[in-house]
């Protein structure tokens, strides 16, 4: 039993040990939801622990069959692109379950239980290495958050949650041809295997095959970033979700887009991936100007801040198709800094909806006033988000930009546009909220951070300045798994790609146009 | 351990005392439940304090260990830097790197040149000349206004929260000069954009306040965003963004002044467009005014004697960059020029004293960008320095002026002050002299350089010169109109702030006095090369920075072409210009005070312009705030609803329509098929069911019936 597996099979223990609590104990079911996520928690730092970042292959694998006909095995392992995102679920799933702890009084167990299931599909996502495994996974993460936002949201809860699971589906149901399809071509489930296939060049497409598999995994991915125009779930989910599913759904689950784009549509599609490069950047880019000005008038919190998304999950789309290892490096940091400020976001957002029962920003005001620490934390949160050096955001956002400097400047120039917008819209509704004088349900219902509070939001504070500070903790990993996935890109690959004279021949070079 | 190889501690100390009082503040110093807090809508005036208070000694040990602290660890700063600025005048090669650690560093990869580079950014520090002008100048005046501050602070609410920001301020300025490369410089270059952002917003149940602070944080974004765009085309053309690897470069045998607008051109543009944003230029001026709201000590600090000197001082680290870019360097002295002028001629109609004193500190910064933009990089930072002294100064006086009319910042409720406040206004008097550039004071000697520069340097021209020595005139006007205005005539107070009327307290009076010495005394430092009557010492500042300033040195030399004749004759011009411009202060506003009132009247469309400060504010908001954010921010939102979103529940409903479709399809088309198929099986099977009765006579009779018909058939036949 490696420890990726129990990382893996914990949460399911947990999930059935929450089902073995009688309903009525709610202290005993949140207590344990807490102990498990926590435990699993300090397992994923495990992994980090003993990865080892100079090995150029997966660690901590198993591959053991699971179906036997077709072939389909249970293949799990992690690389350094897989490891931070493994921790960044495993870290804000006990994040979830502490600010749901006073949040959520009803179906309290049940609650508890696919939260702490949910967990499992999230890792399972980012570990399977096999191509049906991969699917099952991306499948069973997505069932508890149609639930968790179906059953505990707000009014329009049904509506949102529907058009969440249409949408994931719609993507997801291509995506699952195109991975039969491979499977036909290539005789095996098994990630590597293809990708070795692909590699020794055993395995081609013609360009329509091609294309046609890269836009069925694409379009999956591309929903769940989600990328402009496929984001309009995105703001009504949040804005159903409690808090909790807010929190996973954009730290995490969004995540697994711009994972599956890195992963598999890159390396797998190489030739594909680069002739569609252009108009998917050009698609972030819009997404990151669009998304800025959209939160700009936004009257509720959880709206500007799903919006704020969509803008920053272009900065990490347009990193990924600049095929650059700057660019690589900066969206996947990217990917871990918006997970960690915009989870401390719609935590925060969520601290003032438990106090005042609202989300529209007009019926907030001088919050600083009652609550300064709440204001502080908010506005270092802000200040985070909108990529202020030493805070991480300005980390992968400059890595991001640097990458996209090398093949096109005029994408940088248009995403920079995105870095001014982006301090409109969050200082405005800081103003807003924070500053001016407290009108009186201001004064009497909103109180300062609780203990409980203060345990869920002050380490993403402290990851906030560690990664803005102290990057090579993070980078290194990240760094070796794309440089391998950058080297998947160049093999046989027919188009796009000029070779530079030997001595270089390891740079990249490439202009996507 | 040296002090050089110390450097770090630099900016360390005001980190410390940043960090201890934003976590312990607030226990050193319990605030009450403000009246603010609990009656909402009325905003606390700023400066309302003092007057209604006996005294200045209500301060707790809390708040006594704060006022110890704050200052105390600027002091240690100032302790360090004179350490390790001596220490490093003694170096030979003048210039001391310290690499702490990588803070960010990625894989190898291939730049524009076709060199393999390794991004990498350092947590490191770098004093040379530059920086070691720099950290004196933040350090040493940051001390005296966080001295000043105790007095001027000390009955506000939130002193802690002031001081914090104030000490964390000097850290973000002192990481921007002590920088070693570009990435980090921008740390400090964010970081004092928020420090401003909190200060000004420091009175923040005031909405103008937080407006004030929200326009000065994006503003600065839209230079922000030009400077790391400047940074990324840098990195991508050198592998490269540190100061020394840029320089070394750049002075490679690759490298000529570009003939028209190249890489080097667009990337010293793109830095310039950060500098317009953080130095307050034309066209990001707009957001300097309007940072009045915060307290007035920290106008003195942060928009007076540091924050807006970063632009400067950075286009001047990179001077190897700019002097590479001919057509960018046109582009920094125009508009050097245009803010000098524009932002004076606002100054000379405004009445409330902060505001002449912003605009005045608007196109001192216009002047240094002058200078830059002639080539004459080491004119522009000694104006810098000699503006760090009159400049904190004045804005200081000023605050010691509105603390003793108990916040009144409105001039045409001021007057008849100078026996009242006599040390504000010896010390006043000193600044204006020396900003208005009278001979021996020390705005005189960087003033006179930056126009002669102007006129001299090859890349100067006359027209440039004659805006700048308008500006000159405009200047001597409008700071002895605030002079006159302020502390001559006859008071025009009501008579109980009259009577209430005190000098500061010395904790507030020294400072100014200290800095009262700077504006007279500091530049003697930088004489005219005219003066020949003086010895080469007179003339450090020059020699000083010359290993900073690397081509740069080739330009000033050929200033030297003209004749002194003419340099006397320009010298004695700006002078007489800087006297015309008192002398008529004087007689509007002393000697026949009607005079303005009807010169306004007189020509009322351009005194309406000036005073609403050429519309500038007005455009900007119709324009950007409301036209393309607010404005396209709502028309995307509508779009994104409709369109997007409306294409998303428009497929629902077809989807929705197609099964009503189907279902009607399905029930009277697939299942009518079905059902036509039965019913014509029944409608052929009616007559055959008639005869299937079931009663077994009615059988019999047919069987028989058919017996008869087969028999009665043959039978027949």
């Amino acid at each position: 039993m490696t420890l990726l597996n129990l990382c893996l099979a914990l949460p399911v223990a947990g999930f059935l040990l929450i089902l073995a609590i009688p309903k009525e104990n709610h202290r005993a079911i949140r207590t344990a939801a807490l102990a498990v996520s926590l435990l699993v928690f300090g397992l994923s730092l495990g992994l980090a622990v003993r990865f080892d970042t100079s090995l150029p292959a997966y660690q901590f694998v198993t591959n053991v069959p699971w179906i036997a006909s077709p072939a389909i095995r249970y293949h799990v392992g992690i690389d350094g692109l897989s490891l931070w995102l493994v921790i960044l679920s495993t870290l804000l799933t006990p994040v979830g379950v502490l600010v749901s702890w006073r949040y959520i009084d009803r179906r309290v167990k049940e609650f508890y239980a696919l939260l702490i299931l949910m967990e499992s599909g999230l890792i399972g996502v980012f570990v399977a290495l096999d191509l049906f495994l991969f699917y099952v996974f991306w499948e069973v993460s997505l069932i508890p958050m149609y639930f968790l936002i179906g059953v505990w949201g707000h009014e329009r809860r049904i509506y949102a949650a529907v058009k969440f699971f249409l949408f994931t589906m719609a993507g997801s149901v291509l995506m699952l041809a195109a991975i039969i399809y491979l499977y036909t071509q290539a005789a095996t489930f098994d990630y590597p295997a293809i990708l070795s296939l692909v590699a020794e060049g055993r395995l081609r497409f013609s360009p329509l095959e091609e294309t046609l598999l890269f836009l069925g995994f694409f379009l999956a991915f591309a929903i769940k970033v989600p990328l402009f125009p496929l984001h309009t779930w995105l703001p009504d989910a949040h804005v159903e979700a409690p808090t909790a599913g807010s929190v996973i759904l954009a730290s995490v689950m969004l995540k697994m887009g711009t994972y599956g784009l890195l992963r598999f549509s890159l390396p797998l599609f190489p030739s594909a991936s680069r002739e569609h490069a252009p108009w998917i950047a050009v698609l972030a880019i819009i997404g990151i100007i669009y998304g800025a000005l959209v939160a700009m008038v936004q009257p509720n919190m959880k709206k500007l801040v799903a919006y704020s998304s969509v803008s920053h999950l272009g900065f990490v789309v347009l990193g990924i198709f600049s095929f650059t290892q700057l660019g690589l490096d900066g969206a996947v940091y990217q990917m871990l800094n918006h997970g960690i400020s915009t989870g401390a976001l719609f935590v925060l957002v969520g601290f003032l909806y438990e106090r005042r029962h609202s989300l529209e920003i007009a019926d907030y005001g001088g919050v600083a006033t009652p609550a300064p620490n709440l204001a502080v934390v908010f506005m270092i949160t802000t200040l985070a988000s909108i990529g202020l050096p030493v805070l991480n955001n300005f980390v992968g956002e400059y890595l991001v930009l640097q990458g996209t400097a090398q093949v096109n400047f005029r994408w940088t120039v248009f995403a920079a546009i995105g870095i001014i917008l982006s301090a409109c819209y969050m200082l405005w509704l800081y103003q807003r909220a924070f500053f001016g004088a407290a009108p009186e349900p201001v004064r009497a219902h909103v109180h300062d951070l609780s203990p409980r509070e203060w345990s869920a939001i002050l380490p993403l504070v402290v990851l906030m300045v560690w990664m803005g500070t102290a990057t090579q903790t993070f980078l290194p990993p990240i760094g070796a798994a794309n440089a391998r996935i950058l080297e998947h890109t160049r093999q046989n690959v027919e188009f796009h790609v000029k070779q530079r004279p030997p001595g270089a021949a390891s740079a990249e070079v490439a202009r996507a146009r | 351990m040296t002090f050089l190889d110390l450097i770090w501690l630099i900016p360390l100390f005001p980190l410390a005392g940043a960090a201890i009082m934003l976590f312990l503040g607030r226990k050193l110093d319990p605030q009450q439940p403000s009246a603010v807090a609990l009656a909402p809508g009325v905003g606390p005036a700023p400066g309302m304090h003092g007057l209604g208070h006996a005294g200045h000694s209500h301060a707790g040990p809390g708040k006594k260990l704060i006022s110890l602290l704050c200052p105390g660890t600027v002091l240690l700063s100032l302790i360090f830097s004179i350490g390790a600025v001596a220490e490093l005048a003694r170096l030979p090669e003048k210039t001391h790197q310290l690499i702490l650690y990588t803070w960010i560093a990625g894989l190898p990869f291939q730049t524009a040149t076709g060199s393999l580079a390794r991004f990498s950014a350092d947590w490191g520090f770098l004093l040379d000349p530059l920086s070691a002008v720099m950290i004196l100048v933040v350090t040493g005046v940051g001390f005296l206004i966080h001295v000043y501050s105790i007095g001027y602070m000390g009955h506000e609410g939130g002193y802690y929260r002031f001081f914090g920001y104030m000490n964390l301020f000097v850290f973000f300025m002192l990481m921007l000069v002590l920088a070693n490369n570009y990435a980090l410089l921008f740390v400090g270059w964010e970081g004092v954009g928020l420090c401003s952002y909190l200060l000004i917003g420091f009175y923040f149940h005031k909405k103008s306040a937080s407006d004030a602070a929200n326009k000065a944080f994006i503003v600065n974004r839209i230079g922000d965003a030009g400077f790391i765009l400047g940074m990324l085309m840098m990195f991508h053309v050198f592998g490269t963004v540190r100061f020394a690897d840029v320089n070394r470069a750049l002075a490679g045998p690759g490298y000529a002044p570009e003939a028209s607008w190249g890489v080097l051109s667009v990337m010293a543009l793109l830095l310039f467009v950060g500098a317009t944003g953080k130095s307050a230029q034309f066209p990001l001026y707009v957001w300097l005014p309007d940072a009045m709201e915060g307290p007035t000590p920290v106008s003195a600090l942060i928009h007076a004697a540091t924050m807006v000197t970063a632009g400067v001082y950075m286009v001047a680290r990179s001077n190897a960059l700019f002097s590479l870019a001919p057509a960018t360097s046109d582009i920094v002295a125009v508009i050097g020029a245009f803010t000098a002028i524009l932002a004076a001629s606002i100054a000379l109609v405004q009445n409330d004293i902060k505001r002449v004193l912003a605009y005045s500190t608007v196109s001192q910064l216009g002047y240094m960008f002058l200078a830059c933009g002639v080539g004459a990089y080491w004119v522009a930072i000694f104006h810098l320095y000699t503006h760090a002294f009159f400049k904190a100064l004045l804005f200081l006086g000023a605050g010691s002026v509105i603390h003793a009319l108990g916040g009144e910042q409105d001039m045409r409720r001021m007057g008849g002050l100078k026996e009242k406040l006599p040390t504000t206004y010896w010390t006043m008097l000193a600044g204006s002299l020396a900003i208005a550039g009278i001979p021996g004071l020390a705005g005189f000697f960087s003033k006179d350089e930056i126009l002669w520069q102007v006129y001299s340097s090859p890349q100067g021209s006359t027209a440039l010169f004659v805006v700048g020595l308008i500006t000159a005139g405009m200047t001597a006007f409008y700071m002895f109109r605030l002079m006159f205005l302020t502390f001559h005539g006859k008071p025009r107070m009501d008579a109980h702030t009259l009577a209430h009327a005190h000098e500061s307290p010395p904790v507030m009076t020294v400072p100014l006095a200290v800095l009262a010495a700077g504006s007279v005394l500091a530049g003697w430092i930088g004489v005219p090369k005219l003066w020949t009557a003086f010895p080469d010492a007179f003339r450090s500042f020059e020699h000083w920075l010359e290993p900073v300033m690397l081509r740069a040195a080739a330009h000033g030399a050929d200033a030297g072409h003209h004749d002194a004749a003419t340099e006397w004759l320009l010298m004695g011009l700006s002078v007489a210009v800087a006297l015309g411009g008192i002398w008529v202060a004087r007689v509007f506003y002393l000697r026949r005070p009607e005079l303005p009132e009807r010169l306004a009247q007189s020509a009322p469309g351009l005194y309406n312009t000036l005073l609403n400060k050429w519309y500038v504010d007005e455009v900007y908001g119709a324009v950007f705030v409301d036209g393309l954010a607010k404005g396209g921010g709502t028309a995307l939102s509508e779009f994104d609803a409709r369109v997007v979103d409306g294409g998303v529940n428009g497929t629902g409903w077809l989807a929705r329509f197609t099964s009503q479709l189907s279902i009607w399809w399905d029930t009277w088309i697939v299942d009518g098929a079905v059902r036509l198929v039965s019913f014509a099986v029944k409608v052929v099977s009616y007559p055959v069911r008639l005869l299937q009765t079931g009663y077994v006579q009615a059988y019999a009779l047919i069987f028989v019936l058919g017996v008869l018909v087969i028999f009665g058939y043959y039978w027949m036949r």
